[in-house]
């Protein structure tokens, strides 16, 4: 699994952030345009693309977007 | 998997009944900002809701006359009704037995509630059609649906503009015919705090500050006699169960998409729907929504999306169907069905 792949993918769910803004070490909930609705383009991302389910205690225990991409990794 | 094959029960007829009055979501959204994304998003223009002290019985009962009158059936042939709603006119007695008195059915008549939510309709029938597969019940009435508009807090942003009520009646008879319904039903009790109403039970009874507001922030303040939904794992629970369900029931009973004329899913929000849509390959044209003018009905969606968008080919033709419900539990059930020139009057305004 690739990370810059996944940053990628990641930045494709917002419109209005440009992508990059959007590194491994970026604090995705601080984003302005982050919100519950991107929360869910994710989690349908990651099922799509990596057929892992992220879960809301996922999206709520990460911080930065390497976080959300070891939790796939883990389970892919 | 709990699997379940039930014969010998035929559905004849289905209803559903809205309140008349309708909130657009364009206004009721604007004090937390623009409705445009959201709408792209949950694809819910306007939800009929109940401005009145009016309940689910009278969904019910608004349902049943018309459906019955419909069928032309007698009342007293009619033998067994089941409730599924999780917003019963009162905690104690059951909806059920509100209706067999109003609606003039006789004493000898099974009457029960299934308290369950989004799958309700689907463990509803295969409920029914169990108890009257082998005979001795020979025509039936599933009600399903919920006022559940009145569950979501008015200043919680994600719950408020998804939820609007319905009550549907679905007519079953006993027949000679095969007449095969297959399911697949399935619970996953660890998310049962997922979707709930935490106070007004026995484990939290009603209590002085279940009424207090408490703001979460973001556009969400709620009390503890309203809905909490936990969006984020909701969605994964749907995106990831849903689709397996259906596709596991359709590899047990070998039944093929391209015999299947309508798939009908929960009505949860539009982007939940198109993306189980997508997972499973299915065509827009096979897959009905009513999502845009109803919101979400909770037990009551796929009927009311049956009715409100397939009536002249319910009328019309033999149609295989699969219905498939998710949600609150958290519970899944999808059910492989076939109706044949049924009766479905237009759906009723109250």
């Amino acid at each position: 699994m690739d990370l810059n792949e996944f940053i990628a993918n990641f930045a494709d769910q917002f419109e209005d952030t440009d992508s990059s803004e959007i590194t491994a070490a970026t604090e995705f909930k601080n984003l302005d345009e982050w919100s519950s609705l991107i929360a869910l383009s994710v989690i349908a991302m990651v099922d799509e693309e990596y057929d892992v389910t992220l879960k809301g205690d996922d999206i709520r225990g990460s911080v930065t977007v390497m976080d959300l991409y070891n939790i796939v990794k883990s389970r892919s | 998997m709990a699997f379940l094959e039930t014969k010998h029960v035929a559905i004849r007829g289905m209803s559903a009944c809205v309140p008349k009055h309708t909130e657009k979501n364009i206004e009721s959204y604007q004090k937390w900002g623009d409705y445009t994304k959201v709408r792209h998003l949950i694809g819910i223009d306007q939800r009929h809701v109940f401005n009145d002290g009016r309940c689910t019985s009278d969904l019910f009962y608004s349902a049943a006359e018309k459906l019955i009158e419909g069928l032309g059936w007698e009342k007293d042939e009619i033998d067994a009704i089941v409730c599924v709603t999780q917003t019963p006119d009162f905690i104690q007695p059951p909806v059920a037995c509100i209706l067999q008195n109003r609606l003039g059915l006789k004493e000898d008549c099974f009457a029960a509630d299934i308290p369950h939510g989004c799958s309700g309709w689907v463990y509803g029938l295969s409920i029914l059609c169990s108890l009257m597969q082998n005979g001795t019940m020979r025509k039936g009435l599933l009600f399903s649906g919920d006022t559940a508009s009145k569950v979501a807090s008015p200043e919680d942003k994600t719950t408020l503009p998804l939820f609007g009520d319905a009550g549907t009646c679905t007519a079953l008879e006993y027949t000679d015919e095969e007449a095969p319904i297959k399911f697949a039903l399935c619970t996953d009790g660890s998310g049962s705090d997922k979707i709930v109403i935490r106070d007004g039970g026995y484990r939290h009874p009603f209590s002085e500050h279940t009424l207090d507001m408490v703001d979460y922030g973001e556009g969400v303040a709620r009390n503890n006699n309203h809905i909490f939904m936990d969006g984020m794992s909701v969605f994964s629970f749907a995106i990831s169960k849903a689709p397996k369900q259906i596709k596991d029931l359709m590899e047990k009973y070998a039944i093929s998409q391209e015999e299947i004329d309508y798939f009908v899913l929960h009505q949860a929000n539009l982007f939940m729907d198109e993306k189980i849509r997508k997972k499973m390959k299915l065509s827009r044209d096979k897959v009905l929504y009513c999502i845009e003018e109803f919101g979400n009905t909770s037990s009551g969606s796929i009927p009311l999306t049956l009715v409100s968008r397939a009536k002249e080919d319910l009328e019309n033709k033999h149609l295989k169907l699969i219905g498939s419900g998710f949600g609150v539990g958290l519970s899944w059930a999808t059910a492989y069905f076939e109706t044949d020139h049924i009766v479905c009057p237009d759906v009723i305004e109250i």
